[in-house]
């Protein structure tokens, strides 16, 4: 019993030992295989899963750049960067949040709409994560916040920035920004990195086409996320690169000036350095207050800026096209001189009217201004002279001098909405209208109506073409920091200090490498000279608004163009610009160059259904040229100031 | 003289046999205890909280029980596993009825100072009762039909009882160390191949009474990908915390994924995550081989006592000892689907870790009584 049992013993511990040896076996090779996972997990896969747990652990905010500011010529800002003060939510932080709404009723202007629309944003989203429920407080509601934040808990005051444009006078020559619409995502592709939370971008004017470089690079705050995305810590905090600088040659204290004087009317004033093309003014009237959209703007405000007849939304001075009325006499008469089709003491009799073709052609003088003289035409602005100047002269001929001098196509290239309004000839409407031209229409043509559009620039660049010798400038609106000292100016400087040059005008001019726009430069003196007498001499159709002062004294063309045809009836009853519908009235222009002994600057005024430019136009153009010729020294200075800078 | 001085339990016997424990797995469990508390205590983020004082209170308690288990003689704990393992069956019948639920499950038996979690006990329980049943019969009729019912019933019975709480893990492991230690005792291979098949007959009827969180579990195993926030989020996120660790760890307290509370279960199943995740590659192998060095100390306590009984007992346990470490690595290394298996010692829980103590102070027992023969 006891040799079996022992014996039993030992069978049993043989099977047992045996069986062990296979499972330990069998553990070893299990072990193995979780040694060579945990191997592959952390030594393989170690960077891939670290990044992963990079991924779990932070989260990133992107913050809003400054955006490059705007200056002017001198270096004031006209769009800039304020502060402004948010207020923001953190639901999480809240102990009760509709008891938190109620308080801050009292405290802030916080309509019920806005409140309602609050409370489902809040319930969309996560309740650590936080909803802006301001974005623009003033400064008083702020402060009042502050005051009382230890009984508002759940609440942020944030003092972030935002646009800032000091006054109204440039708003269409600057432009304005607001929020990113789904359509500029669309369109705009360099908005792909930049659809950030109070990120507001170029909508017109400069904003809009300087954009990508004025919107800097985002920033970002980092933060440690738990596994329910509730912040832990803020780790790292970038604010981005402020976006570039930007400096226009305008002169803000003028657009203000010019702002003033188009305050009642609708219309667009332009001045322009008639040697380097340096826009100083820019203005268009009514304006907008470009602040209204910073944060999106009202909807009743803008209902209002788009019901108004006069388009403040429209920068006139570059999108605004109207014919440019007698004002292109300038250019009927100087390219009947220049290709020789008339003599400048070619008289004509004025009767108030002419037959040709069978048609009957009106002067606005209905008495008719007797026999006259090409300058004396061109001082009391005869229609009838000029019908018979452009009949000889024929539409061809008139549309290339006009091209020449920058009408038809866009003077800047720093504005997506400039129209290039349009120099009709034969070839253009038979293209165009798919008709032939009529002889009648180059009469027309000749005093500015009919197919002609321009745009206020577009005659502002014309005039100071012919006012500095008649020599092809290029209009800037931003001052670019490689500027080379202009040639045009460098020529004339050197003719004042070498009167006694022997070689001939047009050796100098191929030495300086201009481009001059005449064939004889007496022919451009003529018309200048035109243009000084009907401003200053008695009889000129500006007279009436002439400087005394040989400082500020201007030569100036005034011109209107009409929108309806007069009728027979109108004609006889003798009917009065003011006593027609405001919509019918003629546009009035007024286009001039200043001072008259040394020109230094050309204008162009246009007031919208003014009536005639000599009442409507000139005068205003009187006030601002007083202040341009005022700031003319300081203007100077800031180029001597410049130079010195750069050398 | 000898034999009189050891029945006799004297003060001087009990110094003698002092000299008679494995220190290095007396040294190995401490060392292992003492890391667990760490790990509990970076599971909490770096805090005394609950959980990581009463962990180390738990370990203090339980290592002085393992100690005091270690000194009692091997031949009683095979003469009372029948009863320990009817009153575990007992307990776990008392469970069924009085259990305290959480989490949808009735595992735990409320005993005012703490939560007693039977089937812990019965990880245990199971290989006693088998080493004592194996011990007793002959070898000759280890193979026989009578003899083969009695463990076959016996090994059923805890098994859906635990099955049913339900706690498909504990069940399983409960199941795995019943046949291992009828395997080991030479019950013949054609009944195990029989058993299979039977086993994959009824897998699919065994399917239809799984629980549905049990079959998204077992399908998100094979599928992490499928639902990364949902049943799959455990694995991902535990991959990623492990892998992220690399070779030396992200250092202690400092493991985010454990910190950020991306880490799911992290006191219990998921604390070797957090562990590989603050250590790195070479604190996961030091782990491992400290794992391995208990299981083949444990199994060369097995290999020199006399008695079968602790020979069964030794190999028992140290093979379920080391299922349930390969187990929970296999789960949190994405290598087998989130079954609920505690890593032994390290994760938080007083039922498993008294049972693994009590259960080393068997182990300890067996070496400190190794040349007595058991009847």
């Amino acid at each position: 019993m006891l040799s079996f049992h022992s014996s039993n013993i030992i069978s049993k511990t043989k099977t047992i030992g045996r069986r062990m040896f296979l499972l330990s076996s069998f553990k070893a090779a299990v072990l193995l295989g979780i040694f060579g996972r945990l191997a592959s997990l952390q030594i393989n896969d170690s960077r891939k899963y670290r990044s992963l747990a990079d991924k779990n652990r932070f989260r990133e905010t992107k913050i809003a750049p400054p955006r490059g500011t705007i200056e002017d010529y001198f270096g004031n800002e006209i769009a800039s960067n304020n502060k402004i003060y948010q207020l923001h939510i953190i639901p999480d932080d809240a102990p009760d949040i509709d008891e938190l709404f109620v308080r801050l009723k009292s405290i802030i202007n916080l309509s019920e709409a806005r409140l309602f629309l609050l409370k489902k944003q809040i319930t969309k989203k996560n309740s650590w994560d936080t909803t802006v429920i301001s974005d623009n407080l003033t400064w008083s509601e702020f402060s009042r916040i502050n005051l009382f934040l230890h009984e508002l808990q759940g609440v942020q005051p944030i003092v972030s920035v935002a646009r800032f444009y000091k006054d109204n006078s440039s708003a269409h020559a600057v432009g304005y920004v607001s929020e990113v619409s789904p359509r500029d995502l669309r369109t705009k592709k360099y908005l792909k990195n930049l659809n950030i939370q109070g990120v507001a971008i170029g909508k017109t004017g400069l904003e809009s086409t300087l954009d990508e470089e004025m919107l800097g690079t985002p920033g970002y705050l980092r933060y440690e996320v738990n596994a329910y995305g509730k912040k832990i810590k803020q780790v790292a905090t970038d604010f981005g690169l402020k976006g570039k600088k930007f400096r226009t040659t305008l002169d803000q204290s003028i657009q203000k000036v010019s702002a003033e004087a188009l305050e009642n009317v609708s219309g667009a004033i332009c001045v322009m350095d008639i040697y380097n093309g340096d826009i100083i003014s820019m203005v268009s009237s009514p304006n907008f207050n470009p602040n209204s959209f910073v944060h999106g703007v009202d909807k009743n405000e803008w209902k209002a800026l788009t019901d108004n007849i006069d388009k403040p939304m429209l920068n006139k001075a570059v999108s605004g096209l109207y014919p440019p009325g007698s004002t292109i006499k300038t250019l009927t008469a100087l390219s009947a001189l220049e290709n020789d089709v008339v003599n400048p003491k070619l008289l004509i009799e004025c009767k108030g009217y002419i037959d040709l073709h069978g048609e009957r052609f009106h002067c606005w003088e209905k008495k008719g201004h007797g026999v006259l003289d090409m300058k004396t035409a061109i001082k009391r602005s005869c229609d009838i002279y000029f019908y018979e100047v452009a009949r000889r002269l024929g539409i061809d001929r008139l549309a290339e001098t006009a091209k020449k001098f920058g009408l038809g196509e866009k003077v800047l290239t720093n504005y997506a909405e400039e129209k290039a309004g349009t120099v009709p000839n034969t070839k253009w409407k038979l293209s165009q209208v798919g008709k032939n031209w009529y002889i009648g229409e180059t009469l027309h043509s000749g005093i500015g109506q009919g197919y002609f559009l321009s745009t206020p620039i577009q005659l502002c660049l014309m005039t100071a073409q012919l006012a500095n010798g008649g020599f092809k400038i290029k209009p800037r609106i931003l001052v670019d920091d490689n500027n080379e000292a202009n040639s045009l100016q460098k020529y004339l400087d050197y003719r004042n200090e070498n009167l006694n040059d022997p070689n001939s005008i047009d050796q100098q001019i191929f030495n300086f490498n201009l481009e001059p726009l005449f064939r004889n430069q007496e022919n451009i003196n003529f018309i200048k000279d035109a243009m000084f007498v009907a401003s200053n001499e008695p009889g000129g159709t500006s007279y009436g608004s002439r400087h005394g002062d040989k400082k500020f004294m201007f030569a100036g063309k005034t011109g209107s163009s009409q929108i309806k045809k007069f009728t027979q009836k109108q004609r006889e009853a003798e009917t009065k610009q003011k006593d027609i519908a405001y919509l019918e009235r003629d546009h009035a222009w007024f286009i001039a160059f200043a001072p008259v002994d040394d020109p230094k600057y050309a204008i162009s005024v246009l007031v919208e259904h003014g009536g005639s430019g000599s009442s409507a136009a000139a005068p205003i153009a009187k006030k601002v040229i007083k202040k341009v010729i005022e700031r003319h020294e300081i203007r100077t200075a800031q180029v001597n100031q410049q130079v010195g800078q750069n050398t | 003289m000898l034999y009189t001085r050891t029945s006799l339990h004297t003060p001087f016997a009990i110094r003698d046999k002092f000299f008679d424990l494995d220190f290095i797995l007396l040294f190995s469990i401490l060392l292992l205890g003492i890391i667990s508390i760490f790990a509990q205590f970076s599971s909490s983020g770096g805090e005394f909280d609950y959980f990581s004082k009463s962990h180390a209170l738990r370990f203090c308690v339980f290592f002085i029980l393992f100690l005091a288990v270690s000194f009692v003689n091997i031949r009683i704990w095979n003469d009372y596993s029948l009863l320990i393992f009817l009153l575990l069956i007992l307990l776990l019948v008392v469970v069924k009825f009085f259990g305290v639920q959480s989490q949808g499950s009735r595992r735990w038996i409320n005993l005012f100072v703490f939560n007693l979690q039977p089937s812990e006990l019965m990880k245990v329980g199971i290989i006693l009762f088998f080493s004592n049943y194996y011990h007793k019969i002959s070898s000759n009729d280890v193979n026989k039909f009578k003899y083969l019912l009695y463990p076959v019933v016996a090994l059923l019975i805890p098994f859906m009882l635990v099955l049913t709480q339900p706690d498909l893990g504990t069940a399983i492991l409960i199941l795995t160390s019943g046949i291992v230690i009828t395997w080991l005792s030479g019950v013949k291979w054609r009944i195990f191949a029989y058993l299979s098949g039977l086993f994959i007959i009824l897998a699919p009827v065994a399917i239809s009474f799984l629980k549905p969180y049990q079959k998204i579990r077992i399908l998100t195993f094979l599928n992490p990908d499928l639902d990364p926030l949902g049943a799959g989020y455990q694995i991902i996120q535990s991959k990623i915390a492990i892998g992220s660790g690399g070779l030396f760890g992200k250092g202690y307290l400092n493991g985010s994924q454990a910190y950020l509370n991306f880490l799911p279960e992290k006191h219990t199943d998921f604390i070797f995550t957090l562990y590989a995740e603050e250590f790195g590659f070479f604190g996961s192998v030091f782990m491992i081989f400290l794992y391995f060095l208990i299981t083949y100390r444990i199994i060369r306590i097995g290999n020199i006592t006399r008695s079968i009984f602790g020979k069964l007992y030794c190999y028992g346990f140290a093979t379920a000892f080391f299922i349930y470490v390969t187990v929970n690595m296999s789960m949190v290394l994405g290598l087998l689907p989130i079954v609920g298996a505690p890593l032994p010692i390290l994760s938080y829980g007083g039922s498993s870790m008294l049972a693994m103590m009590i259960g080393l102070g068997i182990v300890m027992s067996c070496k400190v009584y190794k040349n007595n023969a058991i009847g």
